[in-house]
């Protein structure tokens, strides 16, 4: 078996065998393809499901998918999905209550009978994200037991980007390109004029279980300058900065800045951002019963903070305006993250800003509310 | 953020299959009308395996099955063992169904979830309570556990305001406070008829005449947000530190357990971190419309 840690090639033809290996493991694979024109997350079956030879371009509310001029399959940043759906899908039922006439109940939990799942085609601001909402959901007093079973039937397997996309930050928020740790598997694709393989490293007993039998070479010094010159081409392409010096602070001393104001103008409120997000996990719990109420499920469905219900007390909502709505999001996202979980809650994924319908980008608002208050600052002599 | 005092005990115990969203079934055991729409449930477990002791200002999640869950203080005595009290004003789907809920009735509970009043922090001091409305129900405990204590504090001082005599909860047990002579215990209303012989006034024009040192004194604020921020400014010009008062905060749980993310308020998950929390840190965050 691989050691942890060692590294190998291989070939492009032989990827198949990665596959028919992930399936021989026990393992539904998931992962990139070609859907309503982009690239989203979905089921594996064979390489002709990932999307070959497609890259995409993506600028703040702009994403197209364009032809390669090469066959790679994963020459692309990542698209609308993110791997939350999988760890925390959309609608979830809780459990089952059912009374069945007597006056007590019973509580039946759902299930729990998702297969152990790989996650192909994971990037390094996409570990990050699940680190993320592992502390969220199974990290604190609370465990959520959907989301621990799920967790611990999911495989990594990485892929280091060769390209940075338009809305791309990884680089500022210090989750990227490179993926590091937490994966079982790492891939990075090596593609050239006279080349097409994929330089493999080992990132967990489990990773070496699957990669047995799979016909590999051991990777020498080229190869694995070839792959960290891939993911520093990567690193050098950032379409993106965000300045994060002192950035819990700066939001939490800014709450009246003008700035907000000026966002929730422009702000629909639509949840793009919130859906989008590979870290967002706010969501509500609704009942339904049968018609007698003998049988009630309770199911949660992924919410956002852009709602105007999200925040309801029997007085009306707290947060009224888009304003307030787009403070909240931002401000915990970048900021109040850090006193809840212990890190940021954003990954410079970069999908808020390529999905949001008009185009409102995080770093410029960030860059905006910073300016203001040095404004206020120089102006009046005061502090912010 | 920092808050001032050390968690006390356990955030979230789990009656269920290991999940802490799992709900038990409970018992009506009894029921009071308080007011027009306010009643007020004691709930043991059915079938009877004891509850689990909480702190004064803690919470449960209660449902009637299927008709939604909804975060309630517990408002019963800790020092009686075996049920929990909870008192629900009717205002939605959820707390109407549970306001109407009849002795012998199901109701599914979870919890208790939360941080509640800091009780051992009075023990020689003080102690000013002031509730509004429907906000008594989180002090009771915390009164009920000071009064069985009541060598250990100083002064009580507790005023407690609603909108009318009629929404006065507790009616025959705040007659009976009343009558102590080891506390304080002021009753105002907003607006009352001509049989009303008490005052009239929102209970922040009671703290000028509250007695208590500010060198050496707490206070525990459950109300209205608006209340409890011009009550706690009332208090500390009358020289009592922002740091010595601490205030209960509602917003909307549906989980209970830090996970659903809809009671954030600034830097706290208020079911996780609070309700309870000091005025000291949130004074800056209730200034600002909207969060």
């Amino acid at each position: 078996m691989p050691d942890v840690g060692s590294r190998w090639i291989l070939a492009r033809a032989e990827f198949p065998s990665l596959l028919g290996a992930l399936a021989r493991a026990g393992y539904r694979v998931v992962g990139p393809t070609v859907r309503d024109g982009a690239i989203v997350y979905g089921s594996i079956r064979s390489v002709a499901d990932l999307p070959e030879g497609w890259s995409d371009r993506q600028e703040p509310g702009t994403y197209r998918l364009e032809r390669r001029e090469d066959r790679a399959l994963f020459g692309f940043n990542v698209g609308p999905h993110s791997w939350k759906k999988y760890q925390f899908p959309p609608r979830e039922q809780l459990f089952t209550l059912h009374r069945d006439g007597s006056s007590t109940f019973e509580v039946a939990p759902p299930p729990g009978d998702e297969p152990p799942t790989a996650y192909l085609g994971v990037r390094a601001c996409e570990i990050a994200a699940l680190r993320i909402q592992d502390r969220v959901f199974v990290g604190g007093a609370a465990i959520d037991a959907g989301y621990a079973r799920r967790k611990s039937r999911r495989l990594v397997v990485a892929v280091q980007c060769g390209q940075a996309g338009g809305t791309c930050f990884c680089v500022s928020m210090g989750t990227g390109p490179a993926v590091r740790d937490g994966f079982d598997l790492s891939l990075t694709e090596l593609i050239d004029a006279g080349r097409h393989e994929f330089l493999v490293e080992v990132g967990s007993p489990e990773g070496a279980r699957v990669l047995e039998g799979v016909p590999l070479r051991p990777a020498d010094a080229s190869d694995v300058r070839a792959g960290e010159a891939r993911v520093a081409h990567a690193a050098s392409s950032m379409g993106r900065t965000m300045e994060t010096e002192g950035i819990h602070d700066l939001l939490l001393a800014n709450l009246e800045s003008p700035a907000w104001e000026d966002v929730g103008r422009r702000c629909l409120a639509c949840t793009n951002c919130t859906l989008a997000c590979p870290t967002c996990f706010c969501h509500s719990t609704e009942e339904v019963p049968d018609l007698s109420a003998e049988h009630v499920e309770r199911w949660r469905r992924w919410d956002s903070c852009f709602n105007l219900s999200f925040s309801e007390l029997h007085a009306g909502s707290v947060r009224t305006t888009t304003s307030a709505r787009y403070r909240q999001w931002l401000t915990h996202k970048l900021a109040t993250w850090f006193d809840q979980f212990g890190s940021s809650g954003c990954v410079g994924c970069g999908r808020c800003i390529t999905w949001c319908p008009v185009g409102i980008d995080l770093t410029a608002e960030v860059r905006a509310i910073r300016s203001a208050a040095a404004r206020t600052r120089s102006g009046s002599g005061g502090s912010p | 953020m920092s808050t001032a005092r050390e968690p006390e005990g356990p955030v979230a115990p789990s009656p269920g299959h290991g999940s802490p969203l799992e709900p038990a079934p409970f018992t009506v055991r009894a029921r009071a009308q308080d007011t027009r729409d306010t009643v007020t449930l004691a709930l043991a477990p059915t079938g009877g395996t004891g509850v689990r002791p909480f702190q004064p200002g803690q919470f449960n999640m209660l449902s009637v099955p299927g008709r939604g869950e909804v975060a309630i203080s517990i408002s019963g005595d800790p020092g009686r063992a075996g049920e929990w009290v909870h008192t629900v004003r009717s205002l939605g789907l959820a707390t109407q169904a549970l306001a109407g809920s009849a002795v012998g009735s199901l109701v599914a509970v979870r919890g208790p979830y939360g941080r509640g009043w800091p009780v051992e922090s009075a023990g020689g001091k003080d102690v000013v309570i002031v509730a509004g409305g429907v906000g008594l129900a989180p002090v009771r405990p915390l009164v009920l556990e000071l009064l069985r204590h009541r060598d250990r504090i100083g002064r009580l001082e507790v005023t407690y305001g609603a909108r009318t005599p009629e929404d006065l909860l507790y009616a025959s047990e705040l007659a009976e406070w009343r009558r102590r002579t080891d506390a304080r215990f002021q009753v105002t209303v907003d607006a009352a008829g001509r049989d009303w012989y008490g005052d009239v006034g929102v209970v922040t024009q009671r703290i000028p005449d509250t007695r208590f040192d500010g060198r050496n004194a707490i206070a525990y604020l459950c109300g209205p947000e608006i209340m409890m921020r011009l009550t706690a400014e009332a208090l500390e010009a009358r020289g009592l530190p922002r740091e010595a008062i601490w205030v209960s905060l509602e917003r909307t749980m549906q989980c209970g357990v830090g996970l659903c993310g809809h009671c954030q308020l600034g830097p706290y998950l208020l079911c996780r971190d609070g309700p309870v929390l000091p005025y000291g840190d949130l004074a800056p965050l209730l200034r600002i419309r909207g969060l």
